[in-house]
């Protein structure tokens, strides 16, 4: 038996736009870190804020769900 | 590591007291407690279809919820002080009187007013039951019609909130002490800890957000920072002095992105107003942008509590359905699986509490930096 709402798949969408800009984000690092490993520290910073970015906006997608 | 020493220090004053304090609401509850659970067994055994079904969802946000009683184990419970602001005064007592009732089915009667406890509301009771049992009225979308009393209690949130700041007085005082008592030697103990924590937010978010006078901003920053990843900590040890979700709670982190607001606010200059109020664009386009860069100065806060509050909450859901997982499959087979994973998710938890501390406090620097900002 299927139970659930149209929220849940809100929440599994908003889940696979932010896989795909975390993804986006870390390989963006990887490359920039193989390129220039001495600027590891500095990419790593900014990798982290443009991540959390990103994943704000799936949490608002799970509290929009959730609510 | 010997921690005792820790406590040997001027806060034991504030532990003491805050202790005894507890202990006043400590002693009534496990007796209440024991006299509870011949209750509950017989409720249990009255109607076992009932409690059969379980519902992930509803477990799962009731344990991230705040609560007017603190669960020790299994039926044991600790009654916090309900404090209520009624039309008649206010009106104060234990949360054990309600025996753990939820369902707005025991009336508690003090100050000349009944109350019910519905859902972890406090509302006043009806004059009758409904056909439920239940003290309250409920339209037909399950919501409570009853009146509500000002509800100033003290929940197991604001017990851990006291709690954390009794850490982190004991913790930094004690740190700072060091520096007076070691002045130009090398640190110790606790301190050498923290040292390259305390220097890691002034390296790495305040100098690069804030310039030449980002020292005016350590004081806030470290606050900030410490305060969430100690509150992230607690919230992730499950049993009695933690395990309240202080931080995925939405009226917390809301009054933490208030002090960022003000602060921006308070310390924006001409040019970041002029940036907002006179962009550098032909006239017809204020219609447009002036509109746009006044929400964003209320966007950026309210993103900031909601990103702390749904990532921290997010995370106790995660481990509390991999653990519900059992219960919803009703066999034990089903633990080889969600156990280790749940422990997995706790490992990343670990890594979230101090990235979650790190970004609120980087993006406080870079809101306040930019209000700070000189034009050039």
């Amino acid at each position: 038996m299927i139970t659930g709402s149209i929220a849940a798949i809100g929440a599994g969408l908003a889940a696979i736009g932010a896989g795909m800009g975390i993804g986006k984000i870390g390989s963006s690092a990887m490359e920039g870190i193989a390129r220039q490993p001495e600027a590891a520290s500095k990419i790593q910073t900014a990798m982290l804020i443009a991540a959390a970015f990103v994943e704000a906006v799936a949490l608002f997608a799970v509290v929009v769900a959730l609510v | 590591m010997d921690c005792s020493h820790v406590f040997e220090f001027k806060v034991n004053r504030l532990i003491v007291v805050f202790t005894l304090f507890l202990a006043f609401f400590f002693v009534t509850p496990v007796l209440y407690a024991q006299e509870d659970t011949s209750k509950t067994t017989e409720a249990a055994h009255a109607e076992p279809e009932a409690e059969k079904k379980f519902n992930l969802g509803k477990f799962a946000l009731h344990h991230i919820a705040d609560s007017h009683s603190w669960h020790v184990i299994g039926d044991y419970y600790i009654g916090l002080p309900v404090m209520l602001y009624t039309q008649s005064g206010l009106v104060a007592f234990n949360s054990s009187d309600f025996h753990q009732d939820d369902e707005a089915e025991l009336v508690v009667e003090k100050g000349g007013e009944r109350f019910v406890k519905m859902h972890e509301k406090i509302y006043y009771a009806s004059e009758k039951a409904n056909e439920h049992g239940q003290y309250v009225e409920v339209d037909e979308a399950h919501h409570v019609k009853n009146k509500r009393p000002l509800d100033f209690s003290m929940t197991k949130n604001v017990c851990t909130l006291l709690l954390s700041i009794i850490v982190i007085l004991a913790v930094f005082l004690k740190v700072a002490n060091g520096y007076k008592v070691r002045k130009g030697k090398s640190p110790k103990g606790l301190q050498s800890w923290l040292e390259p924590i305390i220097l890691f937010v002034r390296d790495d978010i305040a100098k690069p957000n804030l310039g030449h006078k980002y020292e005016r901003f350590m004081p806030y920053l470290l606050t900030v920072f410490f305060f969430i990843w100690f509150n992230n900590m607690i919230g992730l040890v499950p049993f009695l002095p933690g395990g309240a979700n202080l931080t995925g709670n939405i009226a917390v982190t809301v009054v933490l992105a208030s002090i960022t607001f003000i602060m921006v606010v308070a310390n924006g200059n001409k040019y970041y107003w002029g940036h907002i109020f006179t962009p550098d664009v032909p006239w017809w386009l204020y219609i447009v942008l002036v509109p746009v860069e006044i929400i964003g100065i209320f966007t950026k806060p309210i993103a900031l509590a909601i990103r702390l509050f749904a990532n921290i909450s997010a995370g106790h859901i995660l481990v509390l359905a991999l653990i519900g997982l059992i219960f919803v499959f009703n066999s034990y087979l089903v633990s080889f699986v969600s156990v280790p994973f749940a422990l997995f998710i706790y490992g990343i938890e670990l890594l979230v509490a101090f990235i979650q501390a790190f970004i609120f406090t980087i993006l406080s620097a870079l809101f306040i930096g930019m209000a700070i900002e000189e034009h050039h």
